[in-house]
């Protein structure tokens, strides 16, 4: 396998991690809303907490680290670009 | 002129002009303790601002093609997260979403998750790759990696219908900001921000909307959180009210019960001559609605939401500024954090201000008092003179009960300060701040609808072998048509026909999703899968809306349609887009693979380094 088929394959499944996340936190926790709403967070109910503003604290924390991690796996295999490209 | 320092110089520029802005904002205040008067105060702050907007476009003028359409990809990533979150937070947002959130709570706030959700779509699947190919603008990627003059044409269409039905609507709360704050009727006040949109966007292009964008960014950031802290701590709900408000959501909860939520009936309103649009409070702020429909109803809402988001060109366009790949991913981050501080205040804003007219312990309640003191509040006769609240008895007892209290949106962010006690400066600052939020998300769309028309259309189909000196001159005449046009629209007030903001995101979903995504990650995707896609896309998702939205259902279809599967006319891209997907998957998979030349052309889209696709100048 070429360097660069092997830096697509990891661009893929570190995409796919980061789409499983972000659905976590956009679709399947407000599948439970009721559920989640009978326990609470900082006094908040908790289902009202994430969509008022727990998820979309985990997207920022979410795109951050997505970001750090694939220029992590550029360097691996040599496709970083320079500072001043 | 001075290129290069210019950039290293950025965060002094804008810490200078931070730094001004709340002198500004001392200055006023100060002048309001000396007796000038409300009304003034409030010309000024719009003024002042709007003439520092021109300014910066005007100082950003050029003569360069990639300057023009993409500010020189000399943007620095946090530079641009803040230019991005301008460009993304209309006056829709600044004004209506405390509103939305105070009647729609827990429901409506599937916006909230859908309009930041979307930009982990833009990062992982969009930005970079469109970032590396070097394109101009949206359909210049569709044209170039698919290939020929109609599927670019096709695209350019999407992106046409997609921003025109979200700009009339900024244009129209640019008028009603302007109109309200310079005291002028509403039909100049269009024609007033149009012109403030023109100056900042004209000469510049990109850049200069790059350079008011941040600017922009500044005033109206500054313009939500100031009130939002500062009525906190004057209702009580202490000073940082984003981890601190659990008990006034809990006694909400309780004065829901106390007061009851009652549903007028339809009939009831009329007799009672409700004016349009207005609201009243018939859900529960935190609580979740129970049944399977309800939360399939949320999770579509934001499923939309988020897919429409990725798909819209003027924010996609935003990441051709940055310097590098790794700058527009980055950026990405950053304008999501820039957007959070605004969309994560909006609901405490709207927990306060129900709570300052809910809570009888209150001195601002207003809900359980008797309806001939609270008409006789000053605030009240005010917002009642210009139809934005109402008060109707309907079962005669002269007390004010929750569903008895009608009140437009708009007013939980424009009225709330006044309600809270707050000094009149801060309406003023308020009102600066729409009207920032209005006019830079106006640019960004009038700038990605022209851009597609003059480079798109003119240069790569009509004229490729036009010289630079004549493609700025088409898209420089091309923004004034096409904000001109949007003016006019505005200025009937047909966006009550035109629809809903909601709509740009699904039309946009309907047709540019999936040929954007599945033209960097399959390389199978031919040009005849992309064309029928973004064709049965489009229109499958039209021809759904036109069926179930009632306004047009009634005299096309002579009745009204129940929607299928809860899909109303908010939802109707999750007909468009699947559609779109699977015609794109057959065709392609029916048609010849694409040549060695377009295969390698997206595996060299997928790496960050070497050269872009598309040349610096092209």
């Amino acid at each position: 396998m070429s360097n660069k088929d092997a830096y697509w394959n990891k661009t893929k499944n570190h995409m796919i991690v980061t789409l499983v996340l972000w659905a976590f936190f956009s679709l399947v926790i407000f599948m439970f809303g009721s559920e989640l709403n009978t326990m609470s967070f900082l006094g908040y109910p908790l289902a009202y907490y994430m969509t008022a503003q727990g998820s979309l604290l985990a997207f920022v924390i979410i795109l951050f680290w997505t970001a750090n991690k694939q220029e992590k796996i550029d360097e691996e295999h040599g496709f970083s670009e320079r500072e001043d490209d | 002129m001075f290129k290069g320092e210019f950039i290293k110089n950025l965060p002094k520029i804008y810490g200078t002009y931070t730094g001004g802005f709340i002198v500004f904002i001392i200055l006023m205040a100060i002048a309001e303790q000396a007796g000038v008067s409300a009304k003034n105060i409030g010309v000024m702050f719009v003024a002042f601002t709007v003439l520092i907007y021109a300014l910066i476009g005007y100082l950003s003028r050029t003569i360069q093609v990639d300057a023009y359409y993409v500010a020189g990809r000399q943007v620095p990533t946090v530079f641009n997260g803040m230019a991005t979150a301008a460009d993304w937070m209309s006056g829709a947002s600044f004004v209506a979403l405390a509103g939305g959130v105070y009647f729609g709570g827990y429901t409506y706030m599937a916006f909230l998750v859908g309009w930041t959700g979307g930009y982990v779509l833009v990062a992982t699947l969009m930005a970079p790759y469109l970032r590396k190919f070097g394109c101009y603008t949206v359909p210049d990627f569709i044209g170039t990696r698919y290939g020929g003059n109609l599927v670019r044409a096709c695209a350019v269409f999407v992106l046409f219908i997609a921003s025109f039905t979200y700009v009339t609507a900024q244009i129209n709360a640019t008028g009603t900001i302007a109109s309200r704050a310079l005291g002028i009727p509403f039909e100049a006040g269009v024609w007033v921000g149009l012109i403030s949109i023109l100056i900042c966007s004209m000469l510049g292009g990109m850049r200069a909307v790059t350079w008011t964008q941040v600017a922009q960014y500044i005033v109206l950031i500054i313009a939500y959180l100031i009130p939002v802290f500062w009525i906190s701590s004057n209702v009580g709900g202490g000073i940082f009210p984003h981890l601190m408000l659990g008990d006034e959501v809990a006694r909400l909860g309780e004065l829901e019960q106390q007061f009851g939520l009652v549903k007028n009936s339809a009939a009831d309103m009329k007799a009672a001559g409700v004016p349009g649009g207005l609201k009243y409070i018939s859900g529960t702020h935190s609580g979740v609605p129970e049944g399977g429909m309800a939360v399939w109803k949320y999770l579509s809402l934001a499923i939309c939401m988020m897919v429409g988001t990725a798909s819209l060109p003027h924010i996609l366009m935003r990441y051709f500024t940055t310097p590098s790949v790794r700058a527009a991913r980055k950026s990405v981050a950053w304008s999501l954090f820039f957007i959070f501080l605004l969309y994560s205040s909006a609901p405490m804003l709207a927990t306060l201000s129900k709570l300052a007219l809910m809570d009888p312990n209150l001195p601002t309640g207003i809900i359980g008092k008797s309806i001939s003191e609270v008409q006789s509040i000053e605030w009240v006769q005010r917002w009642s003179e210009v139809k934005q609240v109402f008060i109707a008895d309907f079962n005669g007892d002269g007390v004010l009960q929750l569903n008895e209290w009608f009140m437009r949106g708009d007013v939980v962010v424009l009225a709330t300060p006044e309600v809270a006690g707050l000094p009149f400066v801060i309406s003023g600052l308020v009102f600066a701040g729409g009207m920032a939020a209005a006019m830079s998300t106006a640019d960004g769309l009038v700038l990605a609808i022209s851009n597609a028309l003059s480079h798109d259309i003119y240069y790569k189909i009509i004229d490729p072998k036009a010289d630079t000196a004549k493609r700025l001159l088409v898209a420089r005449v091309l923004l004034v048509i096409i904000g001109a046009a949007g003016a006019y629209i505005a200025s009937f007030r047909l966006t009550s026909i035109l629809g809903s903001v909601a709509w740009a995101f699904d039309f946009a979903m309907s047709g540019l999703f999936f040929p954007l995504v599945l033209g960097v990650w399959w390389k199978r995707a031919t040009r005849a899968g992309a064309i029928a896609g973004i064709v049965s896309g489009i229109a499958s998702g039209t021809l759904y809306l036109l069926w179930v939205f009632p306004k047009f259902s009634v005299p096309i279809f002579g009745g009204v349609n129940t929607p299928f599967l809860g899909i109303d006319h908010l939802r109707f891209g999750l007909i468009g887009a699947p559609i779109c997907l699977v015609v794109m998957v057959v065709v392609s998979l029916m048609t010849k693979e694409p040549s060695p030349a377009v295969q390698k052309m997206v595996d060299d889209t997928r790496i960050p380094t070497g050269k872009a696709i598309l040349g610096k100048q092209h």
